[in-house]
């Protein structure tokens, strides 16, 4: 099943979604990274950004310092937007979605079973984007709207204006699916008969 | 003939080679995603190479980035016979290179301070960029190749210290088990590297080499390219597939470099390069510089 979806969402737009559904995002997104999270949740930082309802991304696009006009509000003109690994952040999901109230979480290479249980607690989704594939990625993003804890820069809090962003692979629901279990679980019982092939014991 | 070489043509090539690099996917690596795409049996795993495959060409029509990753700058130096060179001078002028690279194009500084965190937006640091100078008989000139590497490959990179009652079983079962445990997270198809042999540290540098070498080539020793025959079958065997979301397409390849051991010793490395497997480089000859993968 696919869906066309406008941010923000409501906790049922994010519920009827199942692993292997599809989903290509309208209007907002918000970009986050490593540096971001520790700034929010371990040091105590806040934003004046509304996340609420919101999809994130987890990324530190390249960006080129212009001088604000209508196209770029905030001086900042996208260059190259892409994204990066999900799990180093896997602590971050259960205070994003509790603290401030996100949906949908983007990444690659997926996240853990922590995430797994505050999206079927809170009601969230996460959406594999193709790592990698920035080019691509870059296309699907109008505009750099607003900043928000700039000195983190590359890390900072993005907000992107996102036309047809996607199609993303619904990869982790909150009715305990997990398209990375699925896949890991499959992978580690043919570990046995990869080992054979190398003519290695157990 | 002796060959001077200008440091300031070495900036202009250090700076040209970073761009480059982020842009243009080797030509190895694309015909190493064709022959992936004419065997993959998985239908998510076909549209996920799909999206990689439109990407290269996305990049190369909007002469945009491949990867947002700007990675880990690493210039390898290779010097031939016949050539002089200030040493120094030509590792400041890379330095000088990929910082201009870095401020003028603008890339993302994805370098950082290890302990403070803070980045000085120049992709350079304490030791960073990496520079390997190596000399080699019977190659005119001199040879820049960079290596813009990725952290979601670096940071699935992993050591063994086996000893010689494990032999070489330890060393397949170690890289199996590094594929199962990255996953997704390496954004597979990858090019799996192994270090077999050397000093611990010499092990994981093999290992590195190896993940960065063009597709098609093979171990100069001929255990070694066998190993990497078995090896590439078996990790395909897995069923992670691209992006660990399944399918065949686990990994381009496996390669081994190896290097000799301690009679005590039985090390194997493993690193990682992701599917933008990016590289590129400069040839500096008495004809002028032509750049290359």
């Amino acid at each position: 099943m696919h869906y066309d979806l406008a941010t923000p969402v409501t906790e049922a737009a994010v519920r009827q979604l199942r692993i292997n559904d599809t989903v290509t995002l309208q209007k907002r997104l918000f970009g986050i990274r490593d540096a971001t999270q520790i700034a929010l949740f371990d040091r105590g930082r806040t934003t004046r950004l509304d996340l609420a309802g919101h999809a994130v991304i987890h990324t530190a696009p390249n960006v080129r310092k212009v001088e604000p006009c209508a196209d770029h509000p905030v001086g900042y003109a996208p260059v190259c937007i892409g994204t990066t690994t999900s799990m180093r952040m896997e602590r971050f999901t259960h205070p994003l979605m509790k603290d401030l109230g996100v949906r949908i979480i983007i990444g690659k290479g997926g996240l853990g079973p922590a995430s797994l249980t505050a999206f079927a607690e809170l009601g969230g989704v996460y959406l594999a984007i193709i790592g990698g594939t920035a080019a691509l990625e870059t296309t699907w993003i109008e505009a750099i709207e607003d900043v928000d804890l700039d000195d983190l820069n590359p890390e900072s809090l993005w907000q992107f204006r996102i036309r047809d962003f996607g199609p993303l692979l619904v990869a982790m629901d909150s009715h305990g699916g997990s398209l990375y279990d699925t896949v890991d679980r499959a992978a580690r019982d043919r570990r046995a008969a990869a080992l054979a092939a190398l003519h290695v014991a157990r | 003939m002796t060959l001077r070489i200008d440091p300031a043509r070495v900036e202009e090539a250090a700076k040209d080679l970073y761009v480059r690099a982020l842009k243009m996917l080797p030509p190895d690596i694309k015909r190493g995603f064709d022959a992936l795409v004419a065997r993959e049996t998985d239908a998510t795993a076909q549209s996920v190479l799909g999206v990689m495959v439109r990407n290269i060409a996305v990049a190369e029509r909007t002469d945009n980035l491949l990867c947002q990753d700007t990675g880990i700058p690493i210039y390898n130096v290779t010097i031939g016979r016949d050539v002089v060179v200030d040493g120094v001078a030509l590792k400041a002028a890379i330095r000088k290179g990929c910082e201009r690279a870095t401020r003028e194009y603008p890339l993302r500084s994805s370098v950082v301070h290890p302990l403070t965190r803070r980045n000085e937006h120049t992709s350079c640091g304490e030791g960073i960029p990496v520079i390997h100078v190596d000399f080699s008989d019977g190659f005119d000139g001199l040879r820049i190749e960079m290596i813009p590497k990725g952290s979601g490959s670096e940071n699935n990179s992993w050591l063994r210290m086996a000893v010689p009652a494990d032999g070489i079983d330890a060393i397949k079962r170690f890289v199996i088990d590094c594929v199962l445990d990255a996953g997704g997270k390496t954004c597979p198809p990858t090019i799996v590297g192994v270090g077999v042999g050397g000093t611990a540290d010499l092990c994981v540098h093999l290992a590195k080499r190896a993940a960065t070498r063009p597709l098609g080539t093979h171990c100069a020793d001929a255990d070694g390219a066998a190993l990497e025959t078995e090896l590439t079958g078996a990790v395909n065997m897995l069923g992670v597939g691209p992006q660990g979301l399944g399918g065949d397409a686990t990994a381009f390849a496996v390669h081994v470099e190896l290097a000799a051991t301690h009679i005590t010793m039985n090390p194997v490395a493993v690193n990682m390069q992701c599917h933008s497997a990016r590289r590129a480089s400069a040839h500096f000859t008495e004809t002028g510089v032509t750049y290359g993968f």
